[in-house]
């Protein structure tokens, strides 16, 4: 297991007394790439891989860039850098790391970041 | 606080001459810091800052004066240097100590004389006019350009270094280019019989006439031609214009009214220091005579100016003691290379020749008597040899026991003397008295990119011959150090661009996924890899992007096919092709932009651009745009973005071809290649070239006969003139050569690279850029006409495959949950259209007016 997925398993299991919201369907997904949701006045972006060699992953990321305060994080490019799993945003391509929203290249910027999962046909996060 | 500061008392210096050699004497002052004891003024003669005189010819093949300057517009003032160009010194009052010029009299403490040369005009009866012209300045090119309109032959006098470049200059002018030679062979001073004898096979080759033994007598009105050369054996040569390349004679006017004592043969003379007869006076580069030699050559000329420069410093300084007068140069695209003693004039010296008659190649390698070392060599059609040989000659080497060898064919065994066999007191850049000790103590300090070395220590930044060796070394003591020189795309792919491109072909890849399971490493990829893969298999397959596969690897603007602008919101360009459009279709996008409140901006490249819609308002405003006939503009592409046009002769008075005719032609042609970087056309219908054509990718011209081929310039933060690549050809040509250019940059090139830095970057230059197309010489021309007839009969516009269909349109959602727009983006009206509010203005906005 890499140390992402041991990350994201902890993170599951904290957030397991917290409530599971359904996002959208399996099929609103885009495969390797991202769409935006609308959660209660907050953009989550929400990022699918199908088999990034550690099984099927959804991630759940804030969708404001904090550099431009633009909505657009869900239209960046998935990636891989250094072994973790990241989000080049669109317009400045600052990456950031899917696990804990952390920004590689300016370490103050930080997107939050919410547990994620497939359930059955429902793409769902915990929310607080 | 009242402390005085003692002015320290500096010295005016006064420089007459602003070419390369007084130049570089002013950079040696800045770089020695010696502008702290000196008050310094630069005299220049012409209008322009100094230029690079060497590459001259290349003014008409595209460069003009900016990028041929030796510096930035503000280098002299930023250091102090008061320029004062255009502006002749008439006159040297030495007991004043004053010059004197048309603006006044200009006391001075120190003088350098940098005056350079001028043509020598042999007086023949007749010469004058166009019939008179020379090839020294920008002016005098500026003069045979004019002299060229409407000329259909030009003839230049002088068969010498300059001379063939003079004829290379009459060529790229489009003119049939003759050469007259009064001597016996060509470049009588370089090379021996037989080294004359393949330059004047191989220039032949190349269509230029060339005529030797000529002397001209008289030059008359002609029949066919507007000018008769009459010879001296009754034979005679018509042409429209005569350039007089005979030899350049040094410009020491001032020093011969001064008083100064010159040379037998002309020349301020000068000593070991560059002094002149009078010690507060110098003299360097070619108005200087010293040991009663005039130095034609850059190379001298910059050895003098660091000699006088380091003595105005006050530092300890290498006396100046002749020069080697070595050269390797390309004529006419020919390699030409001389070293040393390369007529053989040594007595008791022993030479080793190889003639290839075939291919019009010479080698002449001139040992000493003893055998020992190489003294000289004469190169014709192959300079790969140059930089060898002429380490052997600089540094003593001691030849191998087959000398011969050096001047063999390679794939023979040649021993080629590697970048380790060279002491570190070998010279490598000779302009810039570079040695490989000084390119070792770079790397040593840390410097592991070309152009930081490059930037460092000024070598190949001359006449650039060293290039090649510089690279040679260079990579040579990063890995003796241990540093790889690392190509790799990513850390995900141990690729070039290339390499990976070849990947794809051969192995007939058509996913990612198969591409990072093969070759790559991990199974996600990076925002690098993917879209550089993507547009490889683009290139190759022409899949339509937005199939599921591909989609993840598209840049932002690609996956969406519109360009996204500061807040997210995207811009539309419909494809306008050659920048033709009917009202009907003007009225359409005027309506579209006003149902969606889009701004509006003509562009550059003739088209409309629509601003400020949002992601889910795309599908929308597309299915209308295309209902109306119009395809995807790929704006948002590394693909073909536009062809421009001029109106051309269907309209204008000027015109010779239909410039909009070809535009559209094109432009329907490559639409939806994609490529490395996004391409940008342009055509002219005359040589007014309102098209702007000579700052594209690929420009073409109209010429009463056809079309001429511009390539490789781009506008940008580095502008770079597109060269002339090939002339007056006709429209199935054109195309042909277009194709092949297109695929083989498409082939060839790093990811985002522009046309311009990759020719750039091809070993050999536009002449083996043009070898591959035009005379197929890899026999790849059918493969690269094969590969994009298969792009262009794959055509389908994207937007129009997107919008039919549900599946792929589902991603253009603000948000899969919710029908809202994004309520953060808020626009302000200015000039009658809305804009993207800035952060100061968001209070404004009331909290209702959500767009």
């Amino acid at each position: 297991m890499s140390p992402i997925n041991a990350a994201r398993t902890q993170t599951a299991r904290s957030a397991a007394a917290a409530e599971w919201q359904s996002l959208c369907a399996r099929n609103d997904l885009v495969a390797n790439s991202g769409v935006v949701a609308w959660v209660d006045g907050q953009q989550v972006a929400l990022f699918h891989l199908p088999d990034s060699g550690a099984g099927e992953q959804v991630f759940a990321i804030a969708n404001k860039d904090p550099k431009s305060g633009a909505n657009v994080i869900g239209r960046g490019i998935l990636g891989q850098i250094k072994g973790e799993l990241v989000i080049a945003s669109p317009l400045y391509k600052q990456h950031f790391r899917l696990a804990d929203g952390r920004c590689l290249e300016y370490p103050e910027q930080q997107l939050k970041v919410w547990p994620a999962r497939i359930a059955g046909d429902a793409v769902e996060i915990a929310v607080n | 606080m009242n402390s005085i500061v003692t002015p320290i008392k500096r010295e005016t210096l006064i420089i007459v001459g602003n070419g390369m050699v007084g130049h570089h004497c002013v950079e040696q002052l800045v770089e020695r810091g010696a502008l702290a004891h000196y008050q310094v003024h630069v005299y220049g003669e012409e209008r322009q800052r100094a230029y690079d005189r060497v590459h001259l010819s290349e003014y008409f093949g595209g460069r003009d004066a900016e990028s041929l300057a030796m510096c930035t517009a503000d280098y002299y003032a930023s250091h102090g240097v008061q320029a004062h160009l255009g502006v002749q010194v008439l006159e040297i009052d030495r007991e004043r100590r004053e010059v004197v010029t048309s603006a006044g009299r200009h006391a001075y403490d120190r003088l350098v004389l940098a005056t350079g040369s001028y043509p020598f005009v042999p007086p023949i009866a007749g010469a004058e006019g166009n019939a008179r012209l020379v090839y020294r300045t920008l002016d005098d090119l500026d003069a045979i350009r004019a002299a060229a309109t409407g000329a259909r032959r030009g003839v230049v006098v002088g068969g010498g270094l300059l001379g063939l470049e003079a004829a290379n200059a009459l060529k790229s002018l489009g003119l049939e280019a003759h050469v007259v030679e009064f001597a016996p062979r060509l470049m009588p001073v370089q090379l021996d019989e037989q080294g004359g004898d393949a330059l004047k096979a191989r220039i032949e080759a190349l269509g230029v006439g060339v005529h030797l033994s000529r002397a001209t007598q008289e030059i008359i009105v002609g029949e066919e031609y507007a000018y008769r050369m009459a010879f001296q054996d009754g034979e005679f040569l018509e042409t429209d214009l005569i350039v007089f390349s005979a030899g350049i004679r040094p410009q020491d006017a001032l020093g011969r009214s001064a008083g100064l004592e010159i040379g037998a043969r002309g020349g301020v003379v000068i000593d070991n220091d560059c002094r002149t007869s009078d010690p507060a006076i110098f003299a360097i580069g070619e108005c200087a005579a010293w040991n009663g030699s005039v130095f034609g050559l850059v190379a001298p000329g910059y050895t003098m100016a660091r000699t006088v420069a380091a003595q105005l410093a006050g530092e300890a300084h290498t006396p100046f003691t002749g020069a080697d007068m070595s050269t390797k140069l390309k004529l006419l695209g020919v390699d030409v290379g001389s070293i040393g003693d390369a007529h053989g004039a040594t007595p008791g010296s022993k030479s080793y020749r190889f003639i290839d008659e075939a291919s019009a190649s010479y080698r002449r390698l001139v040992v000493s008597p003893d055998g020992k070392t190489v003294i000289g060599a004469v190169l014709v059609g192959d300079n790969s040899y140059y930089d060898t040989l002429l380490q052997y000659a600089q540094n003593g080497i001691k030849l191998p026991a087959e000398p011969s060898g050096l001047i063999l064919p390679a794939g023979e065994g040649a021993p080629a003397l590697g970048a380790d066999a060279l002491p570190d007191s070998a010279t490598i850049c000779s302009c810039h008295n570079v040695t490989k000790g000084a390119v070792c103590c770079q790397v040593d300090a840390g410097v592991t990119e070309l152009g930081e070395l490059k930037a460092a220590t000024k070598a190949a930044t001359g006449c650039g011959g060293c290039a090649a060796l510089l690279k040679q070394v260079f990579e040579h003591e990063l890995a003796a150090r241990g540093v790889t020189v690392d190509k790799s795309l990513c850390e995900h792919f141990a690729h070039t661009r290339q390499e990976l491109y070849g990947i794809v072909r051969v192995e007939g890849i058509h996913s990612f996924d198969e591409l990072l399971a093969r070759h790559g490493r991990g199974h996600v990829g990076c925002d690098i890899c993917k879209p550089a893969v993507g547009s490889i298999l683009a290139s190759c397959w022409n899949q339509p992007i937005t199939d599921p596969a591909l989609i993840p690897l598209q840049d932002t603007n690609d996956t969406f096919m519109a360009n996204m602008q500061k807040n997210g919101t995207y811009s539309v360009v419909p494809r306008i092709p050659g920048g033709e459009i009917t009202p009907e279709g003007l009225i359409v996008i005027g309506q579209v932009a006003k149902k969606y409140d889009l701004y509006t901006k003509i562009t550059g490249g003739q088209r409309i651009d629509l601003f400020g819609a949002q992601l889910h308002q795309l599908p929308d405003i597309w299915a209308e745009l295309i209902a109306a006939g119009f395809e995807t503009g790929h704006a948002y592409g590394k693909s073909l973005r536009t062809v421009k046009s001029c109106v051309g002769s269907t309209w204008c008075r000027y015109g010779v071809q239909d410039s909009v005719g070809m535009a559209l032609l094109l432009e329907n042609r490559y639409k939806g290649l994609r490529s490395p970087h996004k391409i940008k056309f342009a055509v002219s219908g005359c040589t007014r070239e309102c098209a702007e054509a000579q700052s594209k990718d690929v420009g073409v011209i109209a010429t009463d006969k056809g079309w001429n081929l511009y390539v490789a310039g781009n506008g940008g933060m580095r502008p770079r003139h597109a060269e002339l690549f090939a002339t007056d050809l006709d429209d199935e040509t054109l195309i042909r050569y277009i194709d092949r250019f297109l695929m083989f940059y498409v082939r060839t090139a790093d990811k985002l690279q522009r046309t311009s830095v990759w020719r750039e970057s091809l070993e050999g230059g536009l002449d083996y850029l043009k070898a591959v197309v035009i005379d197929d010489s890899l026999g790849l021309a059918a493969e690269l006409e094969s590969q994009m007839q298969h792009v262009v009969d794959t055509y389908e516009c994207e937007w129009a495959n997107a919008i039919g269909d549900a599946d792929k349109l589902k991603r253009f959602r603000t948000f899969v949950n919710d029908a809202r727009p994004d309520p953060d983006i808020h626009f302000v009206k200015e000039r009658g259209q809305r804009r993207p509010a800035r952060a100061t203005e968001l209070h404004l906005i009331p909290v209702a007016e959500e767009v």
